[in-house]
């Protein structure tokens, strides 16, 4: 009964994928974005039967990274599918730098085999040329793995395209009340599937290291608590339902363990539960508010927010516990702070001149970007390869989703949907 | 059914795996899959049910008095602070009072926060406010089971707007009987 529900639901969310339209926009790239061609995939069958515009979503993936600066296809001098196709010159002319060219073909079993190459203009050679036997329902993650190597060979960086993200949405329905969601979709907005929807708030998801399950917190019981969510089976467990608050779940980076906020001692302090054990330990103790763990890559300390200084400010703490260490000092009112996946730096919430800002803080110079220029923004998260950061900011009417690259120089909006969309949660890589 | 017993086992497996079974009360295991509303748990555990004006307890007609200090029901707060302002002091006496002499009556403090600053904080932020009310209410004399306190953040507005009017009257503490 559960499972054919879940089934029900993931059907009615992908017919609907037409009205939750992707919406990117860039609204600042970089000046010195690569010049790249990705060439329309060469698929021999009948036209209607074509399984996916492979290039189109290539394209957007990396135009959105700001890193690249992709050509129309209409601009293309010629549509070549094989290395020996490629009239170099003509491409040259154009001072295009890397095209990448491919075929879609259609295997007897139903598997579709798809093939790309990414070539070089001016030296004339192939970088990087691969062949990946994917399904229809695969083949779009397929155009994000492609993506994922273009990235990495002309950057250097691993590339986050086939990744995850999980939100909440907040949307009035007619009676008054609210409808909440907790989501995930693609990095790039596509393939949105509820996991949970409720008439009372929804907050804080947390996706586990390996990408298989989200914490967060529902008030369905009129309270906090905390829930784990399997995500293929909808399977889900109660973690923490204690008097007062239960939130901020946070795993550890090895998954054996969610750090959280409670208040059933009296005042909201963090906690680690040892997920196997269920043992529980207290790590902060203090009569100020201390919340929003969050764990350093190597599982060794927490960050948190507590304002036990006065006002709230980013500390450190090991995971054992023990005493503090104040992280942030400029600035009135720092929070949400999330490690960089390499750990040299934090994202945060900043306030600067009343406006709550997006900002990165190197952890050894203590040197504070603000990153966004927005009144109320909110959330930021990481992507797992530490180029972007996603976060919620506010728009007349609503919240909505929007992204910034770690240098502050690449910034878009990911418009989801209608109504709220926030507290976006940038899932792991997958496993490879 | 059978189903739905395989998944709660499935679940315990994976949450207390390797075959340890120190599971803590506040560690329970609910039905899977995906609910679409509150009501449909049906092992909601802690949940009290509050005292509500469909009964004819005698002395409930004070609360709807509109000159009697138990008829204000909000109490506002400073940015940031869970300080109970002078104002709201005689209001949470006569609460306090009325519970006294009242002990059946069971109320919930709910504590909310403006939209500034992260969600997190201010759902701390919350808490911090209806346990202050709480605190300052214990002082006459109720019983302390007699007052739920709890937090919604900044999850509830009562105003959407986003100017200092609307965070005003969102940094609140709600009394419900």
């Amino acid at each position: 009964m559960i499972k054919s529900f879940y089934v029900f639901l993931s059907l009615l969310v992908v017919s609907t994928n037409a009205a939750a339209v992707l919406d990117i926009t860039i609204t600042q790239g970089m000046e010195e974005a690569l010049p790249i061609a990705i060439v329309p995939f060469d698929w021999q069958g009948p036209p209607e039967n074509r399984p996916l515009d492979m290039q189109v979503t290539i394209a957007n993936d990396l135009s959105r990274s700001g890193h690249f600066r992709t050509m129309p296809s209409d601009d293309m001098p010629q549509t070549p599918s094989q290395f020996n196709q490629i009239n170099f010159a003509d491409w040259r002319l154009l001072g295009m730098e890397n095209i990448v060219i491919g075929t879609v073909r259609n295997q007897p079993n139903g598997v579709f085999d798809v093939e790309f190459r990414l070539i070089n203009i001016y030296s004339g050679t192939q970088i990087a040329g691969f062949r990946i036997p994917a399904k229809r329902d695969q083949l779009r993650r397929t155009a994000h793995r492609i993506s994922d190597i273009i990235f990495e060979k002309l950057t250097g960086i691993r590339g986050a395209f086939d990744t995850r993200i999980a939100y909440i949405t907040v949307k009035k329905v007619i009676n008054g009340s609210n409808q909440h969601t907790l989501q995930i979709a693609d990095a790039d907005g596509f393939n949105p599937k509820i996991l949970l929807e409720s008439s009372e708030p929804l907050m804080s998801p947390a996706w586990s290291p390996d990408g298989t399950k989200i914490a967060y917190v529902s008030f369905e019981n009129k309270n906090s608590a905390i829930y784990i969510q399997d995500i293929l089976t909808g399977n889900r467990a109660r973690v923490a339902n204690n008097s007062g608050i239960n939130s901020a779940p946070a795993w550890s980076p090895d998954g054996t363990r969610l750090a959280m906020t409670l208040s059933k001692e009296g005042d909201p302090e963090i906690f680690i539960l040892h997920l196997p054990s269920r043992n529980l330990l207290r790590i902060t103790n203090n009569r100020a508010i201390d919340t929003e763990p969050t764990w350093s890559p190597d599982g060794s300390s927490l960050l948190f927010t507590s304002d036990r200084g006065g006002a709230p400010q980013i500390y450190q703490v090991t995971s054992t516990g023990g005493n503090a260490r104040r992280l942030t000092f400029e600035g009135s009112y720092n929070t949400r702070a999330r490690f960089s996946p390499d750990g040299q730096s934090i994202s945060m919430v900043h306030r600067s001149g009343g406006q709550d800002r997006v900002a990165v803080m190197d952890i050894m110079r203590k040197e504070i970007t603000i990153l966004t220029n927005s009144r109320l923004d909110e959330s930021p998260s990481f992507s797992p390869n530490g180029s972007m950061i996603i976060y919620a900011t506010t728009r007349p009417g609503g919240s909505e989703l929007a992204a910034v690259s770690a240098d502050g120089r690449v910034h878009q909006r990911l418009g989801l949907q209608d109504g709220d969309v926030r507290e976006p949660e940038w899932g792991p890589f997958p496993p490879q | 059914m059978i189903n739905r017993i395989i998944y709660i086992l499935t679940i315990t497996v994976m949450l207390s795996a390797c075959g340890t079974s120190n599971v803590k009360e506040d560690a329970d295991v609910v039905e899977g899959g995906v609910s679409s509303s509150a009501s449909q748990s049906s092992d909601t555990g802690n949940t009290t049910s509050f005292g509500t004006n469909s009964d004819s307890r005698s002395g409930l007609s004070l609360l709807d008095d509109p000159a009697s200090p138990l008829s204000v029901r909000i109490l506002y707060f400073d940015y940031d602070s869970s300080d109970i302002l002078p104002a709201y002091r005689e209001v949470l006496e006569a609460h306090a009072n009325y519970l006294v002499q009242n002990p059946t009556i069971t109320i919930s403090l709910e504590g909310h926060a403006d939209e500034r600053g992260s969600r997190e904080y201010n759902l701390a932020l919350g808490e911090k406010r209806s346990q202050s009310a709480k605190q300052r209410m214990l002082v006459f004399g109720p019983g302390s089971s007699q007052i739920r306190s709890t937090s919604y953040g900044e999850e509830r507005p009562v105003v959407d707007g986003h100017d200092d009017e609307s965070w005003s009257q969102n940094r609140r503490v709600e009394i419900l009987y």
